[in-house]
């Protein structure tokens, strides 16, 4: 049965130190801001990689065109 | 007037994705609508940010209203930049600009590598819901100013209000609130892990060293739930008692303090093992159903004034000189200039210039007014001729505009509460006690031993924890599902508000009508092409608001050339097409008598000296517009405060029938009394405006809806912002308000039934810790399950989007 006191304290105390780990990203503001995180992570590091497809002919900005439909 | 000569090809901008130009101009294979888009390419384009238009299509900001260079001017001064920024060592600098332009990834995007256009910025932080970005810069290579020009040049205007300077009006999060929760939760989980083996063997667990242990454990865990978790409750349930209000909170309280000590004196003893789990369980889910339900709109503000709506500094004349200082500084007697299409922020005596106020943004009134040297001009109004020289008569703070903000409706900031669920907590306290006092008489005679038990089982599992569940999660879910059909509440009590009102107030401008695509109506001599070129040619070249309608209306064919063009500001314009003479312009400005209705909003036209016809400009009511009123009619007594004249009466009268009441020419204290007053008589009244001039109205109303073309955008402060593409939608929104209501009542009435069953335990004095754990977190569940799918179909029902 004494395995069991162990069992229980480490067990609390795992639970405790996320319990620590959730004060303290609360505190620092992790939570302030759910979306832009989520669309930040997906950028690219460097800038290098636009001028790259640039010179690849692969940017985006074409005049658009578009027929019309007749009205 | 769809005569439109379409070219086989449209062209689109491929910077801000803009269709209707005239010039395009090329550079390679990218075409833009302007040189600004032009040079905001190549700027994003040379710093290698190219990625920018790789993340969305087209995302950039048109650039072709121009932005006046010495806007930011006043970013210089010290005195102005020491309450904007947040932080600073002398060198570096940080601080946040609100930039409410910012709409998709690409814009975080660029945003976050500012540093790339500029040396100067060490570096950029987006938070999107705000719509902020927090920039850190060194002071030596860019100054404020040029910081502001740099992203006012790139599309994103940061906005400084006046309320800037005064208070730190970025938002800050309640953090301690999620603590709460957190700790709740933590300690509700390894209680109910503790309680485990009371649940499987019902007699606790054999080892009586280890019954011990687990039940100081579980007393020790309960200590911050009710200690710290559940202090918003005492609180709450403390300030309704010292106002002789029984909210629900306070039995609330009631059954938490006795489930707590009954608990902690049955483990001292060693006679039971409490209840403390069920206790820890309520916590975590009404704090649970508290957290959702103060789901917010963080990007929208509902607590706007005048002071938002100011510029933050006028070019002011001293000692010969123009310079630029913070309104707030302005003092009487101060000589100001203020420029065509600029808001005249203090009370002032024209001094110099053509005055053509529009006072649309303060009282309603759409058409501008023509003042003289030496009259008084109000605050609020917007200059719509050239320029012109004020002297100053009143400080900011007792211009006429700001007078209404002494209002007492502005000063004492009222807690609109929900009365419904008080109301309901009332009865069910009462009940509650009379219940516990006949159990209690009941064995006080048969078995005194049992009153004990008896009387405080009574109170903990009757707990009405179950009406603040179904009540915060119903409205969380229908704040949300209005939030997604673009009615943004400011909080739940407004959808209670909304349920209860019996009458319905429209602004005219702006609310019913839309004042910018106002329609052209020509009566007169009819026009061949060569006419409606010319007229079109020649309003072209004009910036004001009635000409610009003009040119848009007639058929796009290539423009003319104009010679000899003059404009006289506010009266009309001339000029030569292939020789011929054109003249547009107010019926003085032509030398005739102005026909029967005819105002500011009429232009007559004289081409080779003959007088061809009229245009006027016809209010346009939005979009379904007379089928939201007629519906709206059956249910709601509804009434119009216009601050315009009243030459639409009759058509408006048309529209709300015989029962509506219609009042224009109102100022905002008129209508502010007129809610009052209806007020007093009983009525509960939903207030729909948009301007600066409803604001008085909003905030006296008991909901205030503020109606808004961009949400983003600035709206009086108020409940609850709509969105202008969703007007239509009123007559529903209403009874998804109502539907709320009822969902609650249906699931308080399950969680009733539960009580019932537990109620047979506890009157009994036999409730099993066992019944308890058993019956708390079931009724909890099946209110979580029953308000969502109650919320959903019914939103199914009337059509509502849900994703």
């Amino acid at each position: 049965m004494s395995a069991l006191f162990i069992l229980l304290g480490a067990s609390l105390l795992v639970a405790g130190a996320f319990l620590i780990a959730f004060i303290w990203s609360v505190k620092t503001g992790q939570y302030d801001d759910d979306y832009t995180p989520s669309v930040r992570m997906l950028f690219d590091e460097t800038l290098a990689s636009s001028s790259k497809k640039e010179a690849a002919g692969m940017a985006k900005p074409d005049a658009q065109i578009h027929s019309t439909k007749s009205n | 007037m769809i005569l439109e000569a379409k070219t086989e090809t449209d062209l689109i901008c491929c910077h801000c994705g803009e269709t209707d130009f005239e010039n395009p101009v090329r550079e390679g294979t990218h075409v833009f609508c302007c040189q600004g888009c032009q040079m905001v390419y190549n700027l994003i384009n040379k710093n290698g940010l190219c990625d920018y238009y790789v993340l969305n299509q087209t995302p950039g900001l048109n650039q072709r209203p121009e932005i006046r260079a010495d806007k930011f001017a006043f970013l210089d001064d010290e005195h102005v930049k020491q309450k904007l920024i947040s932080f600073t060592d002398g060198k570096q600098v940080r601080l946040t600009f609100y930039l409410p332009q910012m709409h998709c990834s690409s814009c975080i995007w660029l945003l976050e590598n500012l540093r790339s256009l500029s040396p100067g910025i060490v570096s950029s932080r987006v938070d999107f819901p705000q719509r902020t970005v927090d920039v850190l810069y060194s002071e030596d290579l860019i100054s404020l100013r040029k910081l502001a020009e740099l992203l006012t040049h790139i599309g994103y205007e940061p906005h400084i209000s006046l309320k800037d300077l005064d208070e730190r009006s970025i938002k800050i999060i309640d953090r301690r609130r999620l603590i709460r929760l957190g700790v709740a939760g933590f300690c509700f989980g390894n209680i109910m892990m503790l309680s485990l083996p009371e649940y499987l063997s019902g007699n606790g667990v054999s080892d009586p060293n280890l019954h011990s242990l687990f039940s100081w454990l579980i007393l020790a865990l309960s200590l911050p739930v009710f200690f710290y978790s559940a202090s918003e409750f005492y609180l709450s349930a403390w300030h309704g008692l010292k106002q002789r209000l029984l909210n629900i909170d306070a039995p609330i309280v009631l059954a938490i303090g006795i489930t707590f000590f009954r608990s902690i004196y049955e483990i001292v003893t060693h006679t039971g093992a409490g209840y403390l789990d069920s206790m820890s369980g309520i916590v975590f889910f009404m704090l649970a159903g508290r957290a959702f339900q103060d789901y917010t709109h963080q990007s929208l503000s509902f607590d706007r004034d005048f002071k938002s709506y100011f510029p933050v500094s006028v070019c002011c004349k001293r000692n010969g000189e123009e310079v630029y200082v913070p309104v707030s500084q302005i003092k009487a007697g101060d000589r100001i200039l203020i420029r065509s299409n600029e808001l005249i922020p203090v009370d002032g005596m024209l001094f110099y210039g053509k005055a053509l106020i529009d006072y649309s943004f303060v009282t309603g009134e759409s058409n501008p007014v023509e003042k003289a040297t030496g009259e008084i001009l109000y605050a609020g109004g917007k200059q719509r001729g050239g320029e012109i020289e004020l002297e100053v008569v009143k400080d900011v703070s007792q211009s006429y505009l700001t007078r209404l903000w002494n209002n007492s409706v502005f000063k004492e900031k009222k807690e609109k509460r929900a009365v419904f669920i008080d109301n309901l907590s009332k009865y069910f306290t009462w009940g509650l006690l009379s219940l516990a006092l006949i159990t209690g008489c009941y064995w006080f005679y048969q078995d005194s031993s049992k009153l004990l038990p008896a009387v405080t089982s009574i109170l903990i599992v009757a707990c009405p924890c179950a009406i603040l569940l179904s009540a915060t999660f119903t409205n969380g879910h229908i704040m949300r599902v209005l939030g997604r059909n673009g009615l943004y509440l400011k909080n739940a009590s407004a959808i209670e508000a909304l349920a209860a009102s019996d009458m319905i107030i429209f602004d005219k401008t702006g609310t019913i009508s839309q004042a910018k695509s106002a329609k052209i109506i020509y009566t007169g001599q009819e026009l061949d092409f060569l006419g409606k070129q010319q007229i079109r040619s020649l309003a072209r070249q004009s910036n004001h608001a009635l000409s610009r309608a003009i040119a848009q209306e007639l058929p796009s064919a290539p423009a003319l050339k104009v010679d000899n063009y003059r404009e006289y500001e506010g009266r009309g314009a001339e000029g030569d097409i292939q020789n011929v003479h054109v003249q547009m312009g107010s019926a003085q400005f032509l030398g005739i008598s102005p026909g029967e209705n005819a105002g500011f909003s009429t232009v007559y036209v004289k081409i080779a000296n003959q007088i061809y016809g009229r245009f006027s400009l016809k209010n346009n009511y939005r979009k379904g517009m007379g089928a939201v009123i007629s519906e709206l009619g059956k249910k709601y007594k509804l009434a119009l405060l216009s601050g315009d004249n009243d030459a639409e009466k009759n058509d408006l009268a048309k529209v709300f029938g015989i029962t509506g009441h219609l009042c224009f020419d109102q100022s905002p204290e008129d209508k502010l009394n007129y809610i009052l007053n209806l007020q007093k008589k009983g009525h509960r009244v939903v207030m729909i405006g948009d301007g600066l001039n409803d604001s008085g109205a909003l905030m006296q109303s008991d909901v205030g809806i503020a109606l808004s073309e961009d949400v983003n955008n600035f709206s009086p402060a108020c409940d609850a912002i709509l969105s202008a593409g969703d007007f239509e939608k009123l007559p529903h929104f209403l009874s998804f308000a109502k539907t709320a209501k009822k969902i609650i009542l249906a699931s308080f009435a399950i969680s009733l039934l539960y009580n019932v069953v537990g109620l047979g335990f506890a009157m009994q004095g036999n409730l099993s810790p066992v019944t308890a754990a058993v019956l708390m977190p079931l009724s909890s569940v099946s209110i979580l399950v029953f308000t969502a799918l109650a919320c959903k179909i019914a939103a199914y029902h009337i059509g509502f989007k849900l994703r």
